[in-house]
């Protein structure tokens, strides 16, 4: 079975394109399943049971997305294998830009879209720099300079990645993402396979619980911002 | 190229190449304007920086080498000017052969007709990722005679083509001037400043109202945004066939804008079922069940209906600016039309 991990903030294109991508590797008779990540809810597996696709969703709740997605994705693939899928893609909405599902030696795609202004590649941390396919969707309403433009701001940010555009609705561009999906590698476990970057390190006094506001309460690794005027 | 990126100071490494600045600026990095080469910057950087860039040491500096090789790359445009596009046929929906070789040069405009639906995305999206007969239409596309190579099939500095639709529209908070002048640092150019101008300069000549370097761009009007994105289409990108899909009558002189693709060497591929726009094409691809069905040429008798339809559109738009004006229309207009 191969992996995927597709990941990208709210909202860019990601169940479309994965959808669009899906529907070219179907006419080559491959067996396909989804995992879709997300925090508090999602609907995004009805749409793709809609296309008979199977789809498991890992909802983290008031647990860190990415620490939950960690701890999750070899069961997933321990799943895709006993449903004997070609292909098992991993959707994850990266909701504070810093980290990522991306896994060392598994193809990772991160989708961003035109709308979001020309500042958001280099926003974005390990899930976009680290990728190695950026797909920019929603190229269709935007001018053809801010393409461009925005094409560059991404080939700056991650200067090794490719970048291809998909139209998300006609799918213009996703047979060649499905190619590129098609030739990864092929995987058993994800036994000592690695994380590309380091999660947060976390664990201070909120992560545990704590609700009140206020320097007593701060405990455990923190980081304060600079106030020239405080000191 | 990689190993005296590395060792030579960063401080000289920027002043001859000012584009490396963007780099550290994207990183949010500060303070790198130093006399210490890239490995020994970031050798110097505390692990707390390095965590916040989501990049370990090692990870940063192969992007940066990266980086410099690909804006270098870019500035130095080695790519190969694109002269010639070539489809050579694959088959249609039903499977039946298309039999046509067709090659599209510098300077055509050539109209793709058929109801949607019927194959124009596919085509285009064949002619993007340069298809070598492995696509579901079995096409193969050449590229100046002869076949791509395989690195040029993903990358940005290599797309063919640029898009230009009536749902397309500016999204970005900046004044014509700021907005054209980024797209221009984008491309690496040298003469930003002039080349900013003349696409200032050459969208008012095709916009029927003008408007000036200080006009945020969207609060342009639908004709003027049209007549920006096709100038600065014609004179910054850098892709070689530029795809219209339809353009409106209203607003943006349509027959300047084809001249002006035209003289900027652009393939012109128009989507358009209006007669005026189809017959300014000299040729017309039919598009039917997925497949090329035909090309037809435009004939004598169609460029001198040409004349005729212009005609009719010149006294349509006269008579459009007699309405904004407040004009009334209460006269016989037979005569106009010659009827
Ligand atoms: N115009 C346009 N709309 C698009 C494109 N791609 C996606 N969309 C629209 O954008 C919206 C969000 O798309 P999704 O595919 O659900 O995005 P997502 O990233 O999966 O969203 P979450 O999983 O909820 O984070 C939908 O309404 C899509 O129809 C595109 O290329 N062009
Ligand atoms: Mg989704």
């Amino acid at each position: 079975m191969k992996l995927v991990t597709v990941s990208g903030p709210p909202s860019s294109g990601k169940t479309s394109v994965i959808l669009k991508a899906i529907e070219c590797l179907k006419q080559e008779s491959y067996k396909i399943g989804v995992i879709k990540f997300d925090c508090l809810t999602t609907f995004d597996n009805i749409l793709y049971e809609k296309v008979d696709v199977p789809v498991k969703v890992g909802l983290s709740g008031n647990l860190c997305p990415d620490h939950f997605f960690v701890s999750n994705i070899g069961d997933c693939v321990r799943w895709g294998l006993m449903e004997n899928f070609d292909l098992l893609i991993s959707e994850s909405a990266g909701l504070c830009n810093r980290c990522s599902p991306h896994i060392k030696d598994i193809l990772a795609v991160c989708v961003i879209d035109c709308l979001a202004g020309v500042n958001t590649p280099k926003k974005i941390g390990p899930m976009l720099k680290l990728a190695d396919i950026i797909v920019i969707t929603k190229g269709d309403i935007v001018s053809q300079a801010e393409r461009e433009v925005f094409f560059f701001k991404a080939k700056q940010a991650n200067p090794k990645a490719m970048i291809m555009s998909v139209n998300g609705i006609t799918g213009q561009g996703a047979f060649d993402l499905s190619r590129r999906l098609k030739d990864t590698v092929e995987i058993a476990n994800l036994e000592l396979k690695r994380l590309r970057f380091t999660m947060p390190a976390a664990l201070c006094s909120y992560c545990l619980g704590e609700t009140q506001i206020g320097e007593d309460y701060q405990m455990g690794n923190l980081k304060k911002m600079d106030f020239e005027v405080f000191s | 190229m990689s190993i005296p990126a590395l060792t030579i100071p960063l401080r000289e490494m920027i002043l001859k190449y000012p584009y490396l600045e963007d780099f550290f600026i994207s990183l949010g990095l500060k303070d790198y304007h130093v006399d210490l080469s890239c490995a020994e910057y970031v050798d110097q950087l505390s692990d707390g920086q390095i965590e916040d860039l989501g990049m370990d040491r090692e990870q940063l500096i192969s992007n940066y080498t990266e980086y410099f090789q690909k804006m270098a790359e870019i500035a130095l445009r080695t790519t190969e000017r694109v002269r010639s596009i070539t489809i050579i046929g694959g088959r249609d929906k039903t499977g039946q052969a298309e039999n046509l070789s067709f090659t599209m040069k510098t300077g055509d405009i050539i109209c793709v007709v058929g109801p949607t639906g019927s194959g124009k995305s596919r085509l285009l999206a064949d002619i993007e990722c340069l298809a070598q007969r492995d696509t579901p239409t079995g096409r193969q596309i050449l590229i100046n005679d002869s076949v791509p190579n395989e690195d040029k099939r993903f990358t940005v500095e290599h797309k063919l083509i640029a898009q230009l639709s009536q749902n397309m529209n500016f999204i970005m908070d900046l004044t014509v001037q700021e907005f054209i002048t980024m797209h221009a640092e984008s491309r690496m150019i040298e003469n930003v400043e002039e080349t900013v101008q003349s696409v200032i300069v050459c969208a008012n000549e095709l916009a029927g109202e003008k408007f000036s370097l200080d006009t945020p761009v969207t609060s342009l009007s639908g004709g003027q945004s049209r007549a920006l994105m096709i100038a600065d289409t014609a004179l910054l990108s850098s892709s070689p066939i530029v795809l219209i899909d339809e353009i409106e009558n209203a607003g943006v002189d349509r027959e300047k804008s084809l001249e002006l693709l035209v003289k900027e060497e652009k393939i012109v591929l128009m989507s358009t079922h209006d007669p005026i726009l189809a017959l300014m094409g000299h040729k017309r691809m039919v598009i039917k069940n997925g497949g090329i069905s035909q090309i037809v040429e435009t004939c004598a008798q169609e460029r001198s209906n040409l004349m005729l339809l212009q005609q009719f559109d010149g006294t349509m738009i006269r008579l459009r600016n007699m309405i904004r004006s407040g004009e009334k229309i209460d006269f016989d207009i037979k005569n106009l039309f010659g009827l």
